[in-house]
């Protein structure tokens, strides 16, 4: 299993979560980790970067001989108004989130051609269908995401490997840091089910995306909390 | 170098016409029509054999080489309009 932006957050969760369920994981950050851990690999990469990442899946399937699972879990948000967001700002964010999401998902995809078999995870946000003011970059780069997870479901069924997304709320988390309480509970107001995300949440519909049962579940993306 | 290449394309091409068995794809050549035109094949089978050939690629010369492009789909300019022209494609990418 690969999994992106691993060092904190969800994806550091991720790792340990998926190492119990007995997952050899290979995942990615710009900084290294602080601890090892058994039966994980650290690469210290920007996931925009065409040519590490290139050479990370090379290096993941040499050592490991396949790919079942790419999880790209790497994502950085920016918190701002659209007449106050510089320009780089809007390519930080889309160099993250949506070409590292496509340049890990092409290469680690043709890892799995190969086996004719494999399923990716891509991390989508309730900021698009909220349409949240303040986060323009963010959701709009995660709906670049949702599109690009639909079109290559579509692309890879052929080959037997599913693409989805799952559309987490706030969990308590670095990329939330900057927003204020007030607006998290406006925004927990909009959801069906109000409480704050908690990462079993996420980690629940990862499990139903890559379970061998799910080979007919491919282009969606799955919002939680009930928004849809 | 041009030589070598050619001879991993025919390879992989020999192999995916093992499933293929297209008789354009019998005896290859620099002529021989890969993607486009009536004789060309589909474009998951351009898939399979561009990734296998990635991979051979690398393997056979020690450089990885990405030969994803946006003239794909292009019948005039398509690296993948024919053996040569793939083959080309692939020495100038190795040169790079």
């Amino acid at each position: 299993m690969v999994i992106t932006g691993t060092r904190k957050g969800i994806g550091r969760h991720l790792v340990d979560y998926y190492r119990k369920q007995g997952y050899v994981i290979a995942g990615c950050s710009r900084a290294p980790m602080e601890e090892t851990v058994d039966g994980y690999r650290h690469y210290c990469l920007d996931v925009a970067d065409e040519a590490a990442v290139q050479d990370m899946v090379f290096d993941v399937v040499k050592r490991e001989g396949r790919i079942d699972v790419l999880v790209n879990n790497a994502g950085i948000a920016s918190m701002n108004h659209c007449l106050l967001t510089p320009l780089k700002t809007v390519t930080n964010v889309f160099s993250t989130n949506v070409f590292g999401t496509f340049l890990f998902s092409r290469e680690v995809a043709k890892a799995m051609v190969k086996a004719k078999s494999g399923r990716i995870v891509n991390f989508a946000t309730v900021a698009t269908p909220l349409k949240l003011e303040g986060e323009m970059a963010y959701a709009a780069s995660k709906a670049a995401v949702k599109s690009m997870t639909e079109i290559m479901a579509k692309e890879l069924a052929p080959f037997h490997i599913t693409v989805n997304g799952v559309g987490p709320t706030p969990v308590k988390t670095d990329l939330i840091r900057g927003v204020s309480d007030e607006k998290i509970k406006a925004l927990i107001g909009t959801q069906a089910v109000k409480r704050m995300g908690e990462y079993r949440d996420i980690t629940n519909v990862i499990d139903f995306f890559i379970r061998p049962e799910s080979d007919f579940i491919t282009g969606q993306t799955v919002y939680l909390g009930g928004i849809s | 170098m041009r030589a070598e290449v050619f001879k991993v394309v025919q390879q992989a091409v020999e192999d995916l016409n093992e499933e293929l068995d297209y008789d354009t794809l019998r005896k290859v050549t620099d002529d021989t029509p890969i993607f486009g035109g009536e004789h060309g094949i589909d474009s998951l089978s351009l898939v399979t054999l561009v990734v296998g050939l990635e991979r051979d690629v690398e393997t056979t010369f020690g450089k990885k080489v990405v030969l994803a492009d946006e003239k794909a789909m292009s019948m005039v300019n398509s690296p993948y309009r024919s053996v040569g022209a793939l083959v080309d494609y692939i020495v100038q990418r190795l040169e790079a």
